[in-house]
């Protein structure tokens, strides 16, 4: 039964899953990284970004890439809105104040998009492709391209932190606040800057998940668990980590699917939390606990 | 006493249970708890089964949903209290989740997503529909007045002043000498265990589980009782979930009298506005209505 081509197709479906995940990971991380709080509303903004990319997609008819952007955009803004009115406030109460009330926020904007659109399914406007078959292995094209957003949607990021002033601040101050500020970068800028591209990652992988499926006011919510445990897993507050992550909760999950049970991805995904807490808290990338 | 006003009491009570066992983890103990609707599911969940499938007798049902949600919390304490609260709280969140994908998947015992039902109530066949809510009101508000009488001493016994000590700072309370990985867990277990016993009691008024009542909404429900109320104060706790049982109850009202929208919508409606006033809460009354007192209350 266990044919190296079984294997081989586990292990690429876990890549295809990891890398939906892996977005949502990256902008979760990101905020934490300098804004040091878990901001749970990743969730939200993920289905944020779903429900905008479809409106650009099925209604407006633009091709997936350009709706992406436009999930990108929309949930950068919304993240961005509900931090500066709703979580900034609260900062100095704490960090565990603010991950509170991103809970709440996931939940209000969750239920402003089902108040706007309701609790059906809704599928994005798609070509119909048969799958590729390579000696017995099944690959579905739109994973591949979605696969392929989500690499560049990566590689992007990283660049933007290697090579440019922005990204360079970024990290001087998810590395040292207080000597980025000594040197003159402004920290609320940043993060501005970063509220809006965590939230706006999330939203664009937000959509690849409702483009490998269908989405629904619950979308986000539905992998929040992998989400974290993609965090977790790399190390919290590190990026490289978050999409090495993604790839080991994503491989985990599909494997554990063959396993147990297909419902049962998401309590992997939640042992891998508390296994890598337990034995290993600063992840595989982390170097701060 | 009307139907309606006497259901709505029951579940204050409820609330107020749940509102208490949380200040015991985060309002005594500084330990954020997003998942307490999975020690409430987890005690609703036991006691069920334990009646309807081994037909025990309900007060056994009770205990042991209490015990079982205070075993969950400190095996779930001694592995993540250790670590700063951020995990802590990805970690509770991720466990309610696990909770509901197990009562959800695991059909042979929980019968997935139907639920169960059937559950039985004391005299429930022998009292009439509204009896049977006035005998609940009488239950779960003496349950509720003998956990806030236990508790409330715990407050402001020796132990609970450590807990505090550790809430306000870990390290100092740490070279005091106090053993502190053993108080959190303590406290953790104590907290669950009333989660457990009203979720057990919730079981057995409603006659009916389902993994979606156990939805990380009332997590939210209870976060924002304890926060109405005043963290870390037990008076705060029970006013808070009176406070909240008016906000859902109004909620409903409001959004009865909008006209045009659909059910769907007054329902997210309802949902969002106390989501809402949870995050105005924090930030306008974080102290809440009756703040806790204590001699010296330091600010981080």
């Amino acid at each position: 039964m266990a044919d190296w081509r079984d294997l081989a197709q586990i292990a690429l479906n876990g890549l295809f899953a990891g890398s939906m995940l892996m977005l949502p990971a990256i902008g979760f991380t990101c905020i934490f990284a300098v804004l040091r709080y878990p901001n749970f509303a990743v969730a939200g903004f993920a289905t944020v970004g779903a429900f905008a990319g479809w409106l650009a997609n099925a209604q407006f008819g633009l091709p997936a890439a350009l709706a992406l952007l436009a999930a990108f955009l929309a949930a950068g803004a919304i993240g961005l809105l509900a931090e500066e009115l709703a979580l900034k406030p609260l900062r100095p109460a704490g960090p565990l104040t603010v991950a509170i009330a991103s809970v709440a926020l996931t939940i209000l904007l969750e239920n402003m998009v089902r108040f706007a659109f309701g609790n059906d399914l809704r599928g994005y406007d798609l070509p119909i492709l048969r799958d590729w078959r390579f000696d017995g292995i099944r690959v579905s094209p739109q994973q591949v391209e979605n696969s392929l957003y989500a690499g560049a949607a990566t590689a992007s990021l990283f660049a933007l932190l290697a090579f440019t002033r922005l990204g360079r601040a970024m990290r001087a101050v998810a590395d040292n606040p207080t000597l980025a500020d000594i040197k003159g970068v402004d920290p609320d800028r940043i993060a501005r800057v970063t509220v809006f591209i965590g939230a706006g990652l999330a939203g664009f992988g937000g959509m690849l998940i409702g483009l490998d499926t269908s989405i629904d006011p619950l979308t986000g919510f539905r992998v929040v668990l992998s989400v974290f445990a993609a965090a977790v897993v790399g190390g919290l507050g590190s990026i490289p980590g978050a999409a090495l992550g993604a790839m080991v909760v994503g491989v985990g999950e599909e494997l554990a699917g063959v396993v147990l049970e297909p419902a049962y991805r998401t309590v992997t995904a939640f042992l891998a939390i508390l296994l890598v807490l337990m034995f290993r808290p600063s992840g595989l990338l982390g170097a701060r606990n | 006493m009307d139907a309606y006003i006497t259901a709505m009491l029951v579940f204050a009570g409820f609330y107020a249970l749940m509102a208490l066992g949380l200040n015991v983890i985060w309002g005594l103990g500084g330990m954020v708890n997003l998942g307490l609707v999975g020690f409430f599911g987890l005690g609703a969940y036991a006691s069920a089964l334990l009646t309807t499938k081994l037909l025990l007798p309900m007060p056994l049902g009770w205990a042991a949903g209490a015990i079982v949600a205070a075993a969950a919390g400190a095996g779930m304490a001694l592995i993540v209290a250790r670590l700063r609260g951020d995990y802590l709280a990805i970690v509770t969140l991720g466990f309610a989740e696990v909770i509901r994908l197990v009562a959800s998947n695991e059909i042979w015992l929980t019968n997935g997503t139907d639920g169960i039902s059937n559950i039985p109530g004391p005299w429930r066949g022998d009292l009439s529909p509204q009896g049977f809510n006035l005998l609940f009101l009488g239950l779960v508000w003496s349950a509720v007045a003998i956990f806030f009488v236990l508790l409330a001493r715990l407050s402001h016994s020796p132990f609970g002043r450590v807990l505090r000590a550790i809430r306000e700072d870990e390290d100092v309370a740490a070279v005091a000498g106090k053993p502190v990985l053993s108080f959190k867990v303590r406290a953790f277990a104590i907290g669950a265990a009333v989660l457990g016993a009203a979720g057990a009691l919730y079981a057995h008024y409603n006659a009916y589980i389902a993994p979606e009542g156990f939805a990380p909404l009332l997590t939210i429900y209870i976060v924002l009782a304890l926060t109405a109320g005043g963290v870390g104060s037990m008076r705060g706790a029970v006013l808070g979930a009176l406070f909240l049982i008016a906000l859902i109850e109004g909620t409903r009202f409001l959004a009865a009298i909008i006209p045009g929208v659909s059910p769907v919508q007054k329902a997210a409606l309802r949902e969002g506005a106390i989501a809402l006033t949870l995050i105005l809460l924090l930030r306008f009354r974080p102290q809440g209505l009756i703040p806790e007192r204590t001699r010296t209350k330091a600010h981080a």
